[in-house]
């Protein structure tokens, strides 16, 4: 009965065996997630995976285009920025500097004989506006007059006995600046018959000195548009 | 009489202290159980009718809880659950030996 015994014994142990792992396994599978939903779950990570990886491919297009249309806002500012300083430049709000020429023009030196007219030896609004003339057609860029910038609606009138530039009185002596070309502009004002040459014949200083560098002021003004509006 | 004992006591030791099972066995190993407790209670049964022979009482067992788990994995390939069949069989055979047992022990 030894042998039986034995056997038995070892029937049992292998018995014993299998249901403890048995049993262990019965009680994890319960603690398990059921096989299903873990298969739901997992269809659903996998789903939301990929809608997180189009969510961030569409991230980096959006930055990209931000990016695209930020640099676009910056190139259309800067070229604003240019045309509105060529604006200014042109409209003369801004100071600016370059050769030129210094024109200084003065009342004659000569004294008065008696029963001469003095208005001829003085220096007239006229006189300023040709050799002003002479200069814009000499190519000049800028010009003040006393300090006071030419502008497009700039006027150079005769008051009383004064001149008035851009509404400011001027008296001589007179000193233009003008930039530009400094050969151009002087040759032009010293041509042969031309205003110089009138203007010495009656006795008037005018002189023209070319320069490396000249500095012409803005416009110190307002500029007021009462009726006049873009017309479209 | 202890060396039986003994026996499902180091059993149950060495099947709480090895490897858990993967999940797809279970399922083997648990006609594999029912195999086996009907082959232990076939041997008692035995025992009690004065026919045990311990070579039957192990080739049994072990070829109990093989073709078990081999009918499940079967069952499982061929898509029959032969399983249940295993577990109705070692089932009702399980009852009818406890049913003799009972009978024996109640007869001494």
């Amino acid at each position: 009965m030894k042998r039986g015994s034995i056997s038995v014994a070892v029937v049992l142990l292998f018995l014993g065996m299998m249901l403890a792992v048995q049993i262990r396994s019965a009680r994890q599978m319960q603690q398990n997630v059921p096989m299903a939903r873990a298969q739901e779950l997992t269809a659903r990570l996998k789903e939301v995976k990929e809608e997180r990886d189009t969510l961030r491919e569409e991230v980096q297009d959006l930055r990209k285009r931000l990016d695209q249309v930020s640099a676009g806002v910056k190139s259309a500012d800067q070229a604003l920025k240019d045309q509105l300083e060529k604006a200014r430049l042109e409209a003369g709000l801004l100071p600016v500097t370059g050769p030129g020429v210094q024109v200084t023009l003065n009342d004659s030196p000569k004294e008065l004989q008696p029963g001469e007219d003095p208005n001829l030896y003085i220096l007239h609004e006229e006189d300023l506006l040709k050799v002003v003339n002479e200069l814009r057609a000499g190519g000049a860029e800028a010009i003040s007059v006393n300090g006071q910038r030419l502008l497009a609606t700039s006027e150079i009138r005769c008051a009383g006995n004064t001149i008035l530039v851009n509404t400011r009185k001027i008296a001589p002596p007179v000193v233009i600046l003008a930039t530009g070309d400094p050969d151009t502009l002087q040759s032009g004002l010293e041509i042969k018959g031309g205003i110089f040459e009138q203007l010495k014949f009656w006795g008037l200083v005018a002189d023209v000195q070319k320069k490396e560098s000249i500095t012409i002021p803005a416009y110190s003004g307002t500029l007021t548009f009462n009726y006049s509006k873009p017309a479209k | 009489m202890w060396l039986p004992l003994l026996g499902l006591i180091i059993g149950v030791i060495i099947g709480l202290q090895a490897p858990s099972l993967p999940q797809a066995w279970a399922q083997y190993m648990s006609v594999a159980v029912l195999a086996a407790m009907d082959s232990v209670f076939g041997g008692i049964r035995a025992g009690m009718e004065k026919k045990f022979d311990d070579i039957i009482f192990i080739t049994g067992f072990f070829s109990n809880v093989l073709l078990a788990a081999g009918l499940a994995y079967i069952g499982e390939r061929i898509g029959v659950a032969l399983y249940t069949a295993a577990i109705f069989a070692f089932g009702v055979r399980i009852f009818q030996n406890l049913a003799i047992i009972r009978r024996h022990i109640l007869k001494k």
